[in-house]
C-alpha cells in the first residue's frame, strides 16, 4: 500500500450534507485544525440543492429561506473557516483501525483518523424492498430521484402520476409536478394517517385539489416499456390489500415516497452496531457510536 | 437493406450467441438476428446463472450429454472471453427420511450421466459446510458453478462480432421464406437471403418454425420468478440450496443461489402463462419464494429483499403433461436447424449445443477454419474487483476510473462510458446495468441513475427523449422541464 498518497488527520468527516457540513464548522470553531470532510458528489450540501422549495431555516436561522440558500449559508462559513474538503470523492471502506480509503478522479488516498463522523444521510426505499408486483417498465421513480431529475438535471419524467406514500418528499413532488405541467392523479398512502407535515398536507396537496387516498397502496404495475396504468387498493387494518376492490388507475409515472434507510453500509463494516429497527447507527448522548471515536449524525444515526 | 449470408442465426439469447461465437471460427458471413435492443434480454438474463451438473435428465438425453459437456468446455471458454464464473459446489437437501431416496436416485442418474465427485452427506457434515442449514441429508455436487448469465451472453456476441459475425439487434424477423437458394428472411430491417437458418429463437421458436410451415411445434410459456436479496446476505451460504426437485412439476423447486456478486438470488416459481412475454411478478408467487426461501434456510432475513424479477421459460411439456422432455435440436427442413425448448440446462450446455450445431452445419457445407480467429476478448477491469494498489494505477491511468457512479457497486465512471460504447446494444440504462452492475445494487439506481443520465446527456448529447430503459419503446423521459409546462401554457 505504500504508494497510496496517505495522511493522518485528527478528524475526518464523511458526507457534506447540512449534517457533515455543520460537524465540520463546529469541530474547526471548537479549535480542531487538521480535518477533512469527503463528498462522493460534485458540490456541497448534500441533498439540499435539489430542495428548491422553501421551509429552511426557519429554527437555525429563523428565516424561511430555499435548500440552495440554507446550504450556502454553511458553505460560506465552511470556506471562511477554510475547512478542507475532497469532492468527487467516494469513501470505499473504513477499517476497524480507522483507515479510510477514498477514491477520486485524482486518485487513490487513504486517511489515517483519530476520529470520524459519519454523516452519510440516507438512501430511498425502493419499488423492489417492498415487491410491489407487476411489470418493470420505465416510469417508476422515487420521489428523491425525480427531485433530482427535475431540479438539477432539467429532465420531465412524464406527464400522469401517480404517487405512492405522502412523506413530505412525496408531497413536495406532487406539487412540483403540478407546477411543471403534470396532472397528478392521486397520492396514496397505506396507513389511515399520512407522514407529512400539515403544512405540506395543505401547501402541496389541498391548494392543488391533489386527492389523498389513506389506507390505499399500489398492487400492481402496468405496462411493459414504460408504466401505463396502476392498481390500487384500499388496506385492512393489518394494511392487506382488500380484494375486490381494486382500482386501476391510467398514468405514465409512478413515484414512490415510501421511506428513508440510514446510509450505513459503510458503517456496518467496520463494527458499527446498528439499530435493527431503523437500520440507523447506535449512537450514546455525546452521538458516539459503538465503536469509540466514531460519531454519527444527521440522517445516519438512529434517533 | 439486403444482405446475403451463409449462415442466419435468429435469436441472440445465451445459445444464438454460442452458436454465432462457434460460427465466427469459419470463413463463412454469419449473422445473428435479435429482436430486442440488447443480446440475452430474455430468459438467458433471467435465470439462476447456475452451470448444472447434469443429475437430473435422463441418461443418454441431449439433455445430459450436452450439460455434462457445456459444462466441461466452459473453463476454457470463460477463460478466453474473461467471463467470472466460481464453481460453488451445490447441495441438494433432504429434510426427511423418504427424500434421502430421491437423492440416491439423483446421485444414481448423475453418476450415470458422467457427473464426478456426487457424494451423500449427513446432516451433522451439511452443518460444518453450511452453519445455518438444517437438513437430514445433502447431495453434495462439487463442480457445480454460477456465472453471471449476461456477461457470458454479452462476451459471447462481442466476440463473435470481433470476428467478423454481423450483429444486429431490434431486428424482428416476420417471415421466411424457402427459394432455390436457401431462404429468404424478411425482417423489420430488412431482407437477408441466407444458405442455412438456425433457429434460436427461444420463447418464439415454434412461431419461427411454423413461419416456413413446420408447424407442429407448441410452446408453453412457463413464467419464473425471483426474489434478489441484498449482499448482507452474503455470508448466510457457501453454496446453492436446492430442495428435492418437486415430484410432478418438471422444473428444480426453489432454490438458493448465492451469485458471484455476493447476493443470494431465490427462485424460481413455476407458473404456466398465456402471453410469452408476461414477465410480471405477482403477490402470489412472491409469497410462495418467501416460503420455499423460508423453507430452505429459517433464519433468512426477507426484510433484505432488494428486487423482484421474472422471465419464461419455453416449455414443450403441456401444463397437463408436466414433467420436461429432452431438447429438440434437428434439421427439420433442408439447410434449417430448429432448436425447440431450450429450458434447463440451456445455459450449460450453450458451449456444447453450439458445437453440436456447427457439427450439423458442417454436414451440410463447406466450412473452411479462419486462421486469424481470435478467441480472447476482454472486458476492462471492474474497478470494484482491482486491489487498493491495481486500483491506485487504474486512476493513475485514466482519471474516470476514479470517479464512482455507482454506490453500491462501486462502479466507475470508465466502466459506464465502457458500456455505453459496447458494440451491440443501443445506450440504453438496461445495457449499462447489465455491463457493469450499476443500478443492481441495495439502492436500486437512486444514486447512479442521475449520474447516468447526465453522462448521456452531456458527453453523448442525447435528449431526454432519447434516454431509454431498456429498448426503443421505453423511454425514461418526456423531455426537458420547459417542454411540458410550455406546451400547457400554448394550448
Amino acid at each position: 500500500m505504500s504508494e497510496l498518497p496517505s495522511q493522518d488527520v485528527d478528524l475526518i468527516i464523511i458526507g457534506a450534507g447540512p449534517a457533515g457540513l455543520a460537524a465540520a464548522i463546529s469541530a474547526r470553531k471548537n479549535g480542531l485544525k487538521n480535518l477533512v470532510i469527503i463528498e462522493r458528489n460534485g458540490w456541497l450540501g448534500g441533498i439540499l440543492p435539489q430542495c428548491i422549495h422553501d421551509g429552511f431555516g426557519l429554527e437555525r436561522f429563523k428565516e424561511q429561506m430555499t435548500g440552495p440558500e440554507y446550504a450556502q449559508r454553511y458553505v460560506d462559513e465552511l470556506k471562511r473557516l477554510k475547512i478542507p474538503y475532497m469532492l468527487d470523492s467516494m469513501v470505499l471502506e473504513i477499517t476497524p483501525e480507522k483507515k479510510v480509503f477514498v477514491s477520486s478522479p485524482k486518485g487513490l488516498f487513504y486517511f489515517g483518523a483519530k476520529a470520524i463522523i459519519l454523516a452519510m444521510g440516507c438512501r430511498e426505499r425502493t419499488r423492489g424492498q417492498i415487491c410491489i408486483p407487476g411489470t418493470r417498465p420505465a416510469g417508476v421513480y422515487t420521489a428523491g430521484v425525480v427531485q433530482n431529475l427535475i431540479n438539477l438535471k432539467n429532465v420531465m419524467v412524464g406527464k400522469d402520476v401517480v404517487i405512492l406514500g405522502s412523506g413530505d418528499v412525496g408531497l413536495i413532488m406532487a406539487r412540483r409536478l403540478t407546477l411543471e405541467g403534470a396532472k397528478v392523479h392521486v397520492v396514496v398512502e397505506i396507513l389511515p394517517h399520512t407522514n407529512g407535515l400539515p403544512r405540506n398536507i395543505q401547501q402541496c396537496l389541498i391548494d392543488y385539489d391533489i386527492p389523498l387516498l389513506l389506507s390505499h397502496t399500489v398492487t400492481e404495475i402496468h405496462g411493459q416499456n414504460r408504466v401505463e396504468a396502476v392498481t390500487i387498493s384500499p388496506v385492512d387494518k393489518d394494511l392487506n390489500p382488500i380484494k375486490g376492490k381494486e382500482q386501476k388507475i391510467t398514468c405514465d409515472t409512478l413515484l414512490l415516497s415510501i421511506g428513508l434507510i440510514p446510509e450505513n453500509d459503510l458503517s456496518k463494516n467496520f463494527g458499527v452496531k446498528l439499530s435493527q429497527v431503523t437500520g440507523g447507527a447506535i449512537v450514546d448522548e455525546n452521538l458516539e457510536t459503538s465503536v469509540s471515536g466514531v460519531f454519527a449524525c444527521g440522517n445516519a444515526p438512529c434517533s | 437493406m439486403s444482405s446475403r449470408c451463409e449462415v442466419l442465426v435468429i435469436g441472440a439469447g445465451v445459445i444464438g450467441c454460442a452458436i454465432a461465437r462457434e460460427l465466427a471460427k469459419f470463413k463463412i458471413e454469419t449473422v445473428l438476428v435479435e429482436k430486442e435492443t440488447d443480446v440475452g434480454s430474455g430468459v438467458s438474463k433471467g435465470n439462476s446463472g447456475v452451470l448444472h451438473t447434469g443429475l437430473y435428465y435422463p441418461k443418454k438425453s441431449l439433455k445430459a450429454k450436452l450439460c455434462v459437456e457445456g459444462r466441461l468446455m466452459f473453463p476454457e471458454l470463460a477463460k478466453q472471453l474473461d467471463v467470472p464464473y466460481k464453481l460453488c459446489g451445490k447441495h441438494v437437501i433432504a429434510r426427511t427420511e423418504e427424500e434421502l431416496e430421491d437423492l440416491e436416485s439423483l446421485k444414481a442418474v448423475g453418476e450415470g450421466n458422467g457427473v464426478r465427485g456426487l457424494e451423500i452427506i449427513s446432516g451433522e457434515e451439511l452443518k460444518k459446510r453450511e452453519p445455518h442449514l438444517d437438513a437430514l441429508y445433502a447431495l453434495y455436487s462439487p463442480v457445480a458453478g454460477i456465472v453471471p448469465p449476461y456477461l457470458f451472453t454479452i462476451a459471447l456476441a462481442e466476440n463473435a462480432l470481433n470476428n467478423g459475425v454481423k450483429v444486429h439487434v431490434n431486428t424482428q424477423v416476420s417471415a421466411i421464406k424457402q427459394v432455390n437458394s436457401g431462404y429468404k428472411v424478411t425482417t423489420n430491417q430488412g431482407v437477408f437471403h441466407a444458405d442455412l437458418v438456425v433457429n434460436s429463437a427461444g420463447l418464439f421458436a415454434d412461431k419461427i418454425s411454423a413461419m416456413i410451415g413446420i408447424d407442429d411445434y407448441k410452446l408453453y410459456p412457463c413464467r419464473g420468478e425471483y426474489l434478489i436479496l441484498d449482499k448482507n446476505c452474503r455470508d448466510l451460504i457457501n453454496s446453492m440450496v436446492y430442495p428435492v426437485p418437486p415430484k410432478i412439476a418438471g422444473v428444480l423447486g426453489v432454490h438458493l443461489t448465492p451469485t458471484l456478486d455476493g447476493n443470494i438470488l431465490i427462485g424460481p416459481s413455476e407458473e404456466f402463462i398465456n402471453e410469452r412475454e408476461d414477465t410480471r411478478t405477482t403477490k402470489e408467487k412472491i409469497r410462495q419464494l418467501i416460503d420455499g426461501a423460508k423453507s430452505l434456510l429459517p433464519s433468512i432475513p426477507l426484510n433484505q429483499v432488494i428486487y423482484s424479477f421474472s422471465a419464461v421459460r419455453s416449455k414443450i411439456t403441456s401444463p397437463e403433461e408436466k414433467g420436461s422432455r429432452d431438447f429438440i435440436i434437428q434439421e427439420d427442413v433442408e439447410n434449417f436447424i430448429n432448436m425447440i425448448g431450450m429450458e434447463s440446462p440451456g445455459l450449460t450446455s450453450s458451449p456444447a449445443i453450439a458445437r453440436l450445431v456447427v457439427q450439423m452445419i458442417k454436414k451440410k457445407m463447406d466450412l473452411k477454419e479462419k486462421t486469424d480467429f481470435n478467441p480472447i476478448r476482454r472486458r476492462i477491469t471492474p474497478f470494484s474487483e482491482a486491489s487498493r494498489t491495481e486500483q491506485t494505477s487504474l486512476i493513475k491511468a485514466n482519471p474516470a476510473y476514479g470517479e464512482i457512479v455507482c454506490r453500491c457497486e462501486q462502479v466507475s465512471k470508465l466502466e459506464v462510458l465502457d458500456a455505453l460504447n459496447n458494440p451491440i446494444s443501443e445506450k440504453t440504462i438496461s445495457a449499462v446495468k447489465y455491463r457493469t452492475r450499476a443500478g443492481m445494487g441495495r439502492c436500486q439506481g437512486g444514486f447512479c441513475l442521475p449520474k447516468i443520465v447526465e453522462i448521456l446527456k452531456e458527453e453523448y448529447g442525447l435528449s431526454p427523449e432519447e434516454i431509454k430503459l431498456k429498448n426503443l419503446h421505453s423511454p425514461m423521459f418526456i423531455g426537458e422541464t420547459k417542454d411540458l409546462r410550455e406546451s400547457k401554457k400554448s394550448e
